[in-house]
C-alpha cells in the first residue's frame, strides 16, 4: 500500500512539473510579446517597456519559469496588473467561496445519486428504475444556467427562502451556507443525474458477476448480496466519475457563479482574461491544475483502498 | 426417503422450453453425475435445485430435498435452505470469488448469514473448514494472490462450510489442469465420505464422470436419455446418445503416414524473459524467464503437440514462433530465415504460419462478414488476390473445411461453436500456410464437435502438405491427432518423441504426473 502511494506520489509530482511548464510555455512564451497583448493595440512603447520590465521578460526563459516556480511554492503569486493587488489575495478571497461551493455540491450530488443509483439497479426494468432513469435523462439534458433560474425564480423571488444572489461572507457560517445553496443544487443536480447512472451501469455490471451467484449459493437474498458485495466492487467506477467531477464543479462554475453573483474563481478568471491580465489567468490555471491533479491522486488512493488487487501493485 | 428427488421437472423461459420431464433420485453418500453436451439443461438442473433459476423461469414438477418441495419454497425459506442445507460450487474459479473481500471473511459468511455466532467464532470456523479443504494459505489472503486450483478450494469450503446435506458441483474441474483436476476430484469424495453428503455433480467430460460418480444421468436437449448405475450403464449403454457421446469422447483420427522430410521450422536455445514491477522505487525490474533454452525441431508435414499445463509458457512459445515478440536468447528460424526482424515480424516468414485460437466466440469481429474475416491474413501477401481471384480463395477456403460458399456473406453470431472453429481453420488455410499452430483449437468444443473437427484436422492433412503444432491441456486429444509431442514444465521441455512412445512409456516424472492425473474413459462398452 506504502509503495502504490509513494507510486503515485512520483506521479503527482512529474504531473505537476510538465503541467508547469506547459502553463507557461503557452502563456509566456508563444506567441508574441506578453506585455503589448496584455495593454492592447493602442499602447505607447514605454509602458510596454515599463510592464516588460515588472514582468521580467526580459530576464532569459530558464530564470523566468524557476524565478515563477519557487515564487509559486513560497505562496508569491506575483502582481495583478490590473487590480494592482497581489495574486494570492485575489486567489484566497476567492477560493473560499468556490471550494466550499465546490465540496457543497459534490457532497450534495452524490446523496441524490447513490440511494438513486442502487434503488434503480435493484429493482431494475421496474416502475422505480423507469421513473428514475427518465429523471436522470432529464437531470443531464437541462442546462445548469437555466435550471439556476427557475430556482432564483421559485425560491428567491415567490417564496422568499434564500437571497437570489451575492455572498456576505464567512463571518456567519450559516447565512454563508444558506447562501451557496441554491447555487450548489443548481451545480449538483446535472452531476448527480450522471453519477446515478454511472452507479446503477456499473451496478448492474457487478449483479451479473459470478461472485454475486456465489453468494446468493450462501444463502444471501438478492438484496444482501447486492449490498455487501455489489455496491463496493461498483465504486471504482463511480469514484473516478467523482473525482472528474470535482474538478469540473471547481473551474466550471463560471456560468453559476455569474448568475449568482458569487466573488468565486470562475469568475476571477473570466474577468482576467477579459482584461487580458496574463499574471492571473496563469497562477489560477496553475492552482486549478494543482486542485486536479490532487484530487485524482486522492481518487487514486481511493482505489487501492477499495480494490486489494490495486495495493500489491506498485 | 431419497436425499434428492426430482419428478417430472419441466422448465419454460418465456415461450423457450429448456427441461422436459426431468427424474432423478440421489441418496446420502452418493455421487450422481448429471453429462451431456452444452445446451441440455444440466446446469439448469442444478440451478432448479438450488432454487435460483433465472428471472421469468416457469418450472413444474417436483424437486424434494429431504421432503422438502424447493418449488414450492418461499424465497426468504430459499436463502434459509442454501448454505446451509445444500451448497454450489461452479465452474471458474476465478470469478467465483469477490475479488475485494478476504476468503476468509467470505467463507466466515456463510457461517455469519445463517447461525448466531460472533464473528471472531465464524472467523475460527472458517479457518479450520480453508484447513479442511487442504488450502496452504492464511485467510487474510485475497482472491487475487491464489491460484484457480486454490480459488476452487475456497469456494469448495463456502460451500460446505456449515456440513450441508447436498452439494452440488457444477463442473468444478473444467478450468483447471489435469493434476489440479485430480487432486479437486479427490477432495470432493473425501468430503463425501467423511460428511456423508449427497454430490451431484455437472460435467461434460465422461472421463471425470466414469472416475468419480455412482450415478450417471445423460441428458440431451433438455432431457433424461439415459441413467443408471455408474458400471451397469458404461457396460450397457441403451441410448444411441450416449453411445454416440462416448465414441466422440474416445475419437481417434486417422492421419496420413509421416514421410521423411527435411527440417522447416528450427528453434534454437531460446529464453525469453519478462520484466516484472519493481520491488524497490525506481529500482531495477527483476525479470522472469517464461521460457527456459528450448530448442526443437519441426519437419515438413510434421505433426507435433505440445502439452503442459497453465503458465508454463506454452502461450509464450506460441507469440515467440509466430514472431509476435522478440526473445531474449537463441534464435526461431523458418527454413533459415528468421521469424522476427527488427522491431516487426518478419513477413516472408510469417505469411507462412498462421494460428487458430481456442475461443471461437470472441476470436471474431461481429460486426464483419465472413469473407472479410478468412480474408484477413491477405495483408500479409505483397499482392493479395483480388477480383474473381478473391472471391475464388473465399469459396475455396470454405469449402475446405465443410461449408459453403454461400456462408461468405453472414455475419459470425449466425454460426454455432463448431462452424466458429471451421471459419478460424478457413481463416488460417486461405494463405496455404505450411504451418499451423493450433492453440486449444478444440478445447471449448463439445465432444461430438469436437471430434468433427479432429476428423476435418486429419483430412486436411491427406490433401495437401502441412505441419502442424497442436497445443492442448487435453493429452487424449494429443495422442490421436499428433506424430510427435512435447512436454513443457515451468518454461522447459523436459520431455519430447514420438507420440505413442511418450505416452505409453513415459520417462520424466512430470510426464508421468500428468499421464497419471488424467481422468481416463473405461473402454467402450466395458465395467469400470
Amino acid at each position: 500500500m506504502i509503495r502504490y502511494a509513494l507510486g503515485r506520489l512520483t506521479s503527482l509530482i512529474i504531473s505537476l512539473i510538465v503541467a508547469s511548464v506547459v502553463i507557461f510555455a503557452v502563456i509566456e512564451v508563444i506567441p508574441g510579446d506578453p506585455a503589448a497583448f496584455m495593454l492592447g493595440v493602442n499602447a505607447r512603447p514605454d509602458t510596454i517597456a515599463a510592464l516588460r520590465a515588472e514582468m521580467g521578460l526580459d530576464q532569459p526563459l530558464i530564470t523566468r519559469y524557476l524565478d515563477w516556480v519557487t515564487g509559486l511554492l513560497r505562496g508569491d503569486f506575483g502582481q495583478s496588473w490590473t487590480y494592482k493587488t497581489p495574486v494570492s489575495e485575489l486567489i484566497n478571497d476567492r477560493i473560499w467561496v468556490s471550494l466550499p461551493l465546490a465540496i457543497y455540491a459534490l457532497i450534495l450530488s452524490t446523496l441524490i445519486a447513490f440511494p438513486a443509483g442502487i434503488y434503480a439497479a435493484s429493482r431494475r426494468g421496474g416502475a422505480g428504475d423507469v421513473t428514475i432513469m427518465g429523471a436522470t435523462q432529464l437531470g443531464v439534458a437541462i442546462p445548469n444556467f437555466w435550471f439556476a433560474m427557475i430556482l432564483v425564480l421559485i425560491f428567491a423571488i415567490n417564496l422568499r427562502w434564500f437571497s437570489a444572489g451575492g455572498f456576505p461572507g464567512w463571518s456567519d457560517p450559516f447565512q454563508a451556507l444558506k447562501s451557496l445553496t441554491l447555487p450548489a443544487i443548481a451545480l449538483a443536480l446535472p452531476q448527480a443525474a450522471i453519477l446515478a447512472r454511472v452507479m446503477r451501469s456499473s451496478l448492474l455490471d457487478m449483479l451479473g458477476e459470478d461472485f454475486i451467484r456465489t453468494a446468493r449459493a450462501k444463502g444471501l437474498s438478492r438484496r444482501q448480496a447486492l449490498w455487501k458485495h455489489a455496491v463496493r466492487n461498483a465504486l471504482i467506477p463511480v469514484l473516478t466519475i467523482i473525482g472528474l467531477q470535482f474538478s469540473f464543479l471547481l473551474a466550471g462554475g463560471i456560468i453559476i457563479e455569474q448568475v449568482f453573483f458569487l466573488p468565486g474563481l470562475g469568475r476571477l478568471i473570466f474577468q482576467s482574461i477579459s482584461a487580458r491580465d496574463l499574471i492571473v489567468v496563469e497562477s489560477v490555471v496553475m492552482l486549478l491544475v494543482f486542485t486536479v491533479i490532487m484530487v485524482n491522486f486522492l481518487v487514486d488512493l481511493a482505489y487501492a483502498a477499495v480494490d486489494p488487487r490495486l495495493r500489491t501493485k506498485a | 426417503m431419497s436425499l434428492l428427488a426430482i419428478k417430472d421437472l419441466s422448465l419454460a423461459i418465456g415461450d423457450t422450453k429448456i427441461l422436459h420431464d426431468i427424474d432423478l433420485t440421489m441418496q446420502k453418500g452418493e455421487i450422481v453425475a448429471i453429462t451431456g453436451e452444452s445446451g441440455s439443461g444440466k446446469s439448469m438442473t442444478a440451478l432448479a435445485v438450488m432454487g435460483l433459476l433465472p428471472q421469468g423461469s416457469d418450472p413444474k414438477g417436483k424437486i424434494l430435498l429431504d421432503g422438502t418441495d424447493i418449488l414450492q419454497t418461499t424465497e426468504p425459506n430459499l436463502c434459509k435452505m442454501r448454505g446451509n442445507a445444500m451448497g454450489m460450487v461452479f465452474q471458474e474459479p476465478m470469478t467465483a470469488l469477490n475479488p475485494v473481500q478476504t476468503i476468509g471473511a467470505q467463507v466466515a459468511e456463510t457461517i455469519l448469514i445463517h447461525e448466531k455466532t460472533s464473528k471472531a467464532e465464524a472467523h475460527k470456523r472458517a479457518a479450520a473448514m480453508l484447513e479442511r479443504v487442504g488450502l496452504k494459505v492464511a485467510p487474510t489472503r485475497y482472491p487475487h494472490e491464489l491460484s484457480g486450483g486454490q480459488r476452487q478450494r475456497v469456494v469448495i469450503a463456502m460451500a460446505i462450510a456449515l456440513r450441508p446435506k447436498l452439494l452440488i458441483a457444477d463442473e468444478p474441474t473444467t478450468a483447471l489442469d489435469v493434476t489440479t483436476q485430480a487432486r479437486i476430484l479427490d477432495l470432493l469424495r473425501d468430503l463425501v465420505r467423511e460428511f456423508d453428503m449427497g454430490l451431484l455433480i455437472i460435467t461434460h467430460d465422461l472421463a471425470v464422470v466414469a472416475d468419480i460418480a455412482d450415478k450417471i444421468v445423460v441428458m440431451q436437449n433438455g432431457r433424461v436419455v439415459e441413467a443408471g448405475e455408474t458400471k451397469h450403464l458404461l457396460a450397457r449403454m441403451q441410448h444411441p446418445y450416449t453411445k454416440a457421446l462416448f465414441e466422440a469422447s474416445t475419437h481417434a483420427v486417422s492421419l496420413p503416414e509421416t514421410t521423411q522430410s527435411s527440417p522447416m521450422l528450427s528453434v534454437q536455445n531460446v529464453n525469453r524473459d519478462y520484466p516484472m514491477s519493481r520491488q524497490t522505487l525506481l529500482g531495477p525490474r527483476p525479470m522472469f524467464r517464461a521460457l527456459h533454452d528450448i530448442s526443437f525441431e519441426i519437419n515438413q508435414s510434421e505433426r507435433v503437440g505440445l502439452v503442459g499445463e497453465s503458465g508454463c509458457g506454452k502461450s509464450t512459445l506460441t507469440r515467440a514462433i509466430l514472431g509476435l515478440e522478440d526473445v531474449q536468447g537463441g534464435e526461431i528460424r523458418l527454413d533459415g530465415e528468421p521469424v522476427f526482424t527488427g522491431k516487426h515480424p518478419n513477413l516472408a516468414v510469417r505469411r507462412r504460419m498462421q494460428v487458430v485460437f481456442q475461443d471461437p466466440y470472441s476470436s471474431f469481429n461481429p460486426r464483419h462478414r465472413v469473407d472479410r474475416l478468412i480474408t484477413e491474413p491477405f495483408h500479409l501477401l505483397e499482392t493479395p488476390p483480388t477480383g474473381q481471384a478473391r472471391t475464388h480463395a473465399i469459396a475455396k477456403a470454405l469449402e475446405d473445411v465443410g461449408l459453403s460458399s454461400n456462408d461468405a456473406t453472414k455475419y459470425i453470431h449466425e454460426f454455432s461453436g463448431g462452424q466458429r472453429q471451421r471459419i478460424a481453420i478457413a481463416r488460417a488455410l486461405i494463405i496455404a500456410p505450411e504451418l499451423i499452430i493450433f492453440d486449444e483449437a478444440v478445447s471449448a468444443l463439445d465432444v461430438s464437435v469436437r471430434a468433427q473437427v479432429l476428423d476435418l484436422i486429419a483430412d486436411l492433412c491427406h490433401k495437401r502438405p502441412l505441419a502442424y503444432i497442436f497445443i492442448s491441456h487435453d493429452l487424449s486429444v494429443v495422442r490421436t491427432v499428433t506424430d510427435r509431442v512435447m512436454v513443457m514444465q515451468a518454461g522447459k521441455i523436459v520431455e519430447q518423441g514420438e507420440t505413442e512412445t511418450v505416452f505409453a512409456n513415459p520417462q520424466h516424472p512430470y510426464t508421468q504426473t500428468l499421464i497419471a492425473a488424467a481422468p481416463k474413459l473405461p473402454t467402450f462398452g466395458m465395467a469400470v
